[in-house]
Formats: C-alpha cells, sequence, structure tokens
C-alpha cells in the first residue's frame, strides 16, 4: 500500500487543526503554513498523477481492513487529475487572499484546509457513504468560507445556501439507505459487483436509489431545475472563496461520473441508462438559463457566476452522453471551465477593487490603475469561458459538438451550443466594453484624489498564475488529451477499479454464480 | 412494526417537506430537523426491523442485527445536530442583521431591494 494516496486528506486535516490550535491569533503564521501545505498537496498531487500514470488503479485500505468491510480510498487516473486540479486552483487561490481577504473574518485558512480536505477526500474514496461525510466536510466548510466577510447579503443567502444542502444531504441518506437495503454493501467496487446481482423483485427500488443519488449530485452541479441556490451564492460569496467553488460544482459531475458511469453504469448492471434520458434535456436548459443570466448580469462577479452555470449545462449534456470519447472531451471541459469561471471570479475582484464606489456593476466608469494588465486578462478569460479560438474553450467545446453527434437530436444540441457560445460572446464583449473601453473615454474626476498607493503584487501574479493555466490547456492539448482519453479509457474499462480493491476477477466470480 | 415505521418515516417526511417549504426561518429550521429526524429512522430500518438481538458477536444470541445501518445513524445524528445548531445561528444573525426573519431577507410587499 502506497501511503501517500492518503496524505492528500491527512495533510490538510492536520494543518487545519493545528492553525485552529497553535496559530489562532497570528495571521502571519496561518498564511505561511496554510500556503506551504497547499504547495506541499499540489506536489503530492503532481506526484500521485504521476503514480496513476502507469494505469492501475491502486486501493488503500484504511486501518488496514481489507475490502468491502473496511473503508477504502481508491486511486485512479480521474482522481489523479482531479487532486492535480483542484491543488492548482487552491494554491492560486490562497496565495490571492493572503494579500488581504483573509484579514476580514476570523478562521479563513483553517476553513480553508478543511474545505480541501473534502474535496481531496470526495475524489480519492471508494465508500458511498464515505462520499457523503467528504460532501459535509466540505460543505460544512464551505459554509464557513462563504461567510467569510459576513454582511446581511451573505447571511441571508447564507440560510438559503446552508438549506439547500442539508436538503440534498437528507436526501443523499436516503438513498443511500435504499441502496444498502437492497445490495448490502456500500463499497463502491463491491456495489459495482453486487448491482448486477440484484433479484427482479428489488430492481425498483435500486433504481431509486440510484435516481435519488443523481438527484444529489445534480444539486451540487447545479443542473436546472436545482442550479437557483447557485448565481446568488456565488454572486455575494467573498471573490477568493466564489474562485474556490469553481471545483465545488465539479465534484457533482465527477460523483456523477464515478457512481453512475463506474458503480452502477456497467452491462447488465439495472441502473445502468438512468443518466442519459434525463440529464440531456436538463443540461439543454441549464446551458439556456445560464447564458440568458449571462445576458441579465449587473455585476461581473454575477457574469462570472452564470457562466458557471452556462458551463455546467455544457459539461453535463458531455458527461451524459455514452462511451469514452464523451469522458473525455468531458474531462478536458471539466480542466477548462473551472480554470476560466476562477479566473473570472478572480479579475472581478481586482477591478472591483480598482474602481472604488461602482465596485464591479456593469456601467461605465472614469479609468483606474492597472487598466491595460486587467483588460488584458479580462480578454483572456472571456475568450476562454465564451469559447472562442485559440483558447482551451473552443477546443473543448469543439470536442463535445464532435461526440455529440451520436445523439439523435444533435442537429438540436449543435444549434443550443452554438448559439448560446454566440450570446455570452455578446455578454462578455459588452462587460468588456463597459469596463475597459469607455473607462478610457471618460477623464478621471480631477485633482485632489489622493496619491496612488501601493499595490500588492501577489493577486495580480494568482490571478495571472489562473489565467495562464486555460492557455497552457491550450497549447499542450495534444499530450493533455491523450492522457484524458486514456483517463476515460480505464474508467470504461471498470474492471481494474473493481479488481484493485476486491482483489481478482471478482466479476468473472460473480458471474459463474 | 412495519407499518408502524414506515408511516412514522412517512409522517416526518411529509412534515418536514411541508416545514421548509415555508416563508419564515424557523419553520425551515424545523422542517430541517423532522427530515433528519425522518432519515435517521430509514436508515435504522435499512438493516431490517430486528427485535431483541445484539449487533456484536455473543456466542450465546441466537441471531444478530446489522450493527452498519447503527453505524450510519450515529454519524447521521451528529452531522445532523451539529447542522441544526449552525442554521439556527446561521438564522439568527440573518435576522439581525436584515430585521426580518423572512427567508428573503425582507418582508413580502416591502418596497426595494434589499
Amino acid at each position: 500500500m502506497n501511503h501517500w494516496i492518503v496524505a492528500p486528506v491527512a495533510l490538510p486535516a492536520l494543518v487545519a487543526a493545528f492553525i485552529v490550535l497553535a496559530a489562532r491569533f497570528d495571521l502571519l503564521l496561518q498564511r505561511t503554513f496554510s500556503i506551504a501545505a497547499t504547495a506541499a498537496l499540489a506536489a503530492i498531487a503532481l506526484g500521485l498523477l504521476l503514480l496513476a500514470a502507469d494505469g492501475t488503479p491502486r486501493a488503500y485500505l484504511l486501518g488496514n481492513w481489507p475490502a468491502p468491510f473496511g473503508i477504502v480510498l481508491v486511486l485512479d487516473r480521474l482522481s489523479a487529475l482531479m487532486l492535480v486540479l483542484t491543488q492548482l486552483l487552491a494554491l492560486a487561490v490562497v496565495l490571492y487572499a493572503a494579500s488581504g481577504w483573509d484579514r476580514q473574518g476570523r478562521h479563513f485558512h483553517a476553513l480553508f484546509q478543511f474545505q480541501l480536505m473534502g474535496v481531496n477526500g470526495a475524489f480519492l474514496t471508494g465508500d458511498i457513504f464515505n462520499l457523503f461525510v467528504f460532501f459535509e466536510v466540505l460543505l460544512i466548510a464551505s459554509y464557513g468560507l462563504f461567510l467569510h466577510g459576513a454582511g446581511a447579503a451573505r447571511l441571508v443567502t447564507g440560510f438559503k445556501y446552508v438549506t439547500v444542502n442539508l436538503l440534498a444531504s437528507t436526501l443523499f441518506l436516503f438513498a443511500v439507505g435504499t441502496i444498502y437495503a437492497v445490495t448490502g454493501t456500500l463499497n463502491m467496487a463491491d456495489l459495482a459487483v453486487k448491482a448486477s446481482q440484484v433479484g427482479p423483485e428489488q430492481v425498483g427500488l435500486l433504481r431509486t436509489g440510484v435516481a435519488l443519488l443523481l438527484v444529489v449530485f445534480a444539486v451540487k452541479a447545479a443542473l436546472v431545475p436545482l442550479h437557483l441556490w447557485l448565481p446568488g451564492t456565488y454572486g455575494v460569496a467573498c471573490a477568493p472563496v466564489a474562485a474556490l467553488f469553481a471545483i465545488m460544482t465539479k465534484v457533482g459531475a465527477y460523483a456523477i461520473l464515478r457512481v453512475h458511469l463506474v458503480v452502477f453504469g456497467g452491462e447488465g448492471s439495472p441502473a445502468a441508462g438512468l443518466v442519459e434520458p434525463w440529464v440531456v434535456p436538463a443540461a439543454v436548459v441549464t446551458l439556456l438559463l445560464g447564458t440568458i443570466g449571462l445576458l441579465a448580469a449587473r455585476t461581473v462577479q454575477r457574469l462570472a457566476a452564470f457562466s458557471v452555470v452556462a458551463s455546467m449545462g455544457t459539461l453535463l449534456l458531455a458527461l451524459a452522453m455514452p462511451g469514452p470519447a464523451a469522458t473525455a472531451a468531458t474531462l478536458y471541459y471539466l480542466l477548462h471551465s473551472t480554470l476560466a469561471a476562477a479566473a473570472l471570479f478572480l479579475l472581478a475582484d481586482l477591478v472591483a477593487e480598482r474602481r472604488g464606489p461602482v465596485r464591479d456593476t456593469l456601467v461605465a466608469a472614469p479609468a483606474f490603475p492597472q487598466l491595460d494588465l486587467l483588460a488584458g486578462g479580462f480578454l483572456l478569460a472571456a475568450i476562454a469561458t465564451a469559447g472562442l479560438p485559440p483558447l482551451s474553450g473552443f477546443l473543448g467545446k469543439l470536442w463535445i459538438l464532435d461526440t455529440l453527434r451520436a445523439h439523435p437530436a444533435w442537429p438540436w444540441l449543435w444549434a443550443t451550443i452554438l448559439g448560446t457560445s454566440l450570446l455570452s460572446l455578446l455578454a462578455f464583449a459588452r462587460a468588456g466594453s463597459l469596463l475597459f473601453w469607455k473607462a478610457v473615454a471618460i477623464a478621471p474626476p480631477p485633482a485632489g484624489d489622493p496619491p496612488p498607493r501601493a499595490r500588492p503584487v501577489l493577486p495580480l501574479v494568482a490571478t495571472g498564475a489562473i489565467v495562464a493555466l486555460p492557455v497552457l490547456l491550450a497549447a499542450f492539448a495534444g499530450p493533455i488529451a491523450r492522457g484524458l482519453e486514456a483517463t476515460a479509457a480505464q474508467l470504461h474499462e471498470r474492471t481494474g477499479y473493481v479488481e484493485a480493491v476486491l482483489g481478482p476477477r471478482p466479476l468473472a466470480r460473480a458471474a459463474e454464480r | 412494526m412495519e407499518l408502524l415505521v414506515a408511516s412514522g418515516v412517512g409522517v416526518l417526511t411529509a412534515v418536514g417537506v411541508y416545514l421548509c417549504l415555508r416563508g419564515r426561518t424557523f419553520p425551515v429550521v424545523l422542517g430541517l430537523s423532522f427530515l433528519s429526524y425522518a432519515v435517521n429512522v430509514f436508515l435504522f430500518a435499512t438493516g431490517r426491523l430486528v427485535v431483541g438481538r445484539p449487533p456484536i458477536v455473543d456466542p450465546a444470541a441466537p441471531g444478530y442485527t446489522d450493527p452498519l445501518p447503527q453505524a450510519l445513524v450515529l454519524t447521521a445524528i451528529v452531522i445532523s445536530f451539529g447542522m441544526t445548531a449552525l442554521v439556527v445561528v446561521l438564522a439568527l444573525r440573518g435576522f439581525l442583521e436584515a430585521g426580518s426573519d423572512h427567508v428573503d431577507g425582507r418582508e413580502p410587499g416591502a418596497e426595494g431591494r434589499r
């Protein structure tokens, strides 16, 4: 057993506890430990990605209890990829927050580390109840982070956010209970084996449980009609938190991939085939509503929030398609949309901070310092989000369009994706021209303004790194795509995952019985 | 007994869903509590209803009850208890800061946006 597999969960848990207990009153110490831990996590995640690149999934038995009785963590290509994405995003966000945002309330860094622990755990776990626990860990930390900085708007929206997620958690428990009652196991690999042996009189119950799980993950992934919590939440959270939350919708998408594709998606599984008929129409509506929201947004942060909704629509449309090619396209778009959304949230905050009283409202206002730099960053992020060449949004959407040809209604799906891309381009062009071009035309207020104060350079570096990642994603699209195709193939092959957890040939043995 | 447990879960869930759809924060908090009670009883029943049997090894026992749902319920109780405390504090702070206990943060029909 390779003990590095548990490090992405154990390290942030230890660091968070240490920060709360020992460094509660020393912000510098908190920042040092938080940044160092996140950097170490990024290195560990890259190491795990290299480890997983040989194509064998690895199981980690917690407490060395044999599966399926104990809890397992499983490292395969997909979980390693998600870990790397999370850690890169987290590193940029913690650097950004360390220049001032973390001073607005207490325990930012401790909550941040707990959030990382929950997200990493959700990506690694091989047990469906454990998935619930890690969802709770990441949600509880996210409640704290969301309320960071407080204010009436955040408290009122926070109540709704917490309520929606508590309802989803309750539904998660009902689903897990139903699945356990039918199969007698909670281990994902064991479920994949047992699902095909469920007697005909219990198939309905199993399908109900799996469908309930799909609803829970759809809440996390902001699929219409369960998306209503997202724009308000992401629109009022403080900027680094909103940027970190860009990964949270992807946790929902990951869970659908893992549970509905790997665990219940096998041939002969009575719970297979639930995703496509439900998710495809819902994803189309998500995409449309998200784009309408983009056009109606009145602040840059809400623009970014609705771009998350729209991108989840595109993502889930591809995710619902069967076959490894569609999964590979989904993963590429997942990488891209997480980074692009985070870049937009951070840019919105940088612009808001410099524009003074109008903040990031979409009205013309006088020019502000570092306008050229931010305009360049916004241009890149907008191009990436709207899906114009040459950045990763274009490649991702092109790949998704290519895989959608397998769907009988593909002309309609193509029309939706291309039409909404055009509309989102309009929304971003309007925002960019209001923020940057019209600002140049308006004379700055007459003298008497205070001397320019030194601006911290760290937020610009962090935002620059996040903006540069979609560029790299496009520049190295070839090697990345090959890696993602291998990831998708491993995911659809399934036996490797099951055998890593349960030992050799459990699927075949189950079939013989 | 099956009828009693099943209808208990059903009634608790119905009450919880009804209260969660109310417009004030306090009924919503109560509704969340009712739903968590419902799911706890439901989880308990997923290991099948067994009376008077031990969950852990006992040589004299004629049979066993499934111990796993009991562990799951314990986890669920801890989480839902903590979350109820959090959501109560959140509702109170929201009421104090926004001046209204409506879930939208303002009285229905009140002028202007919050």
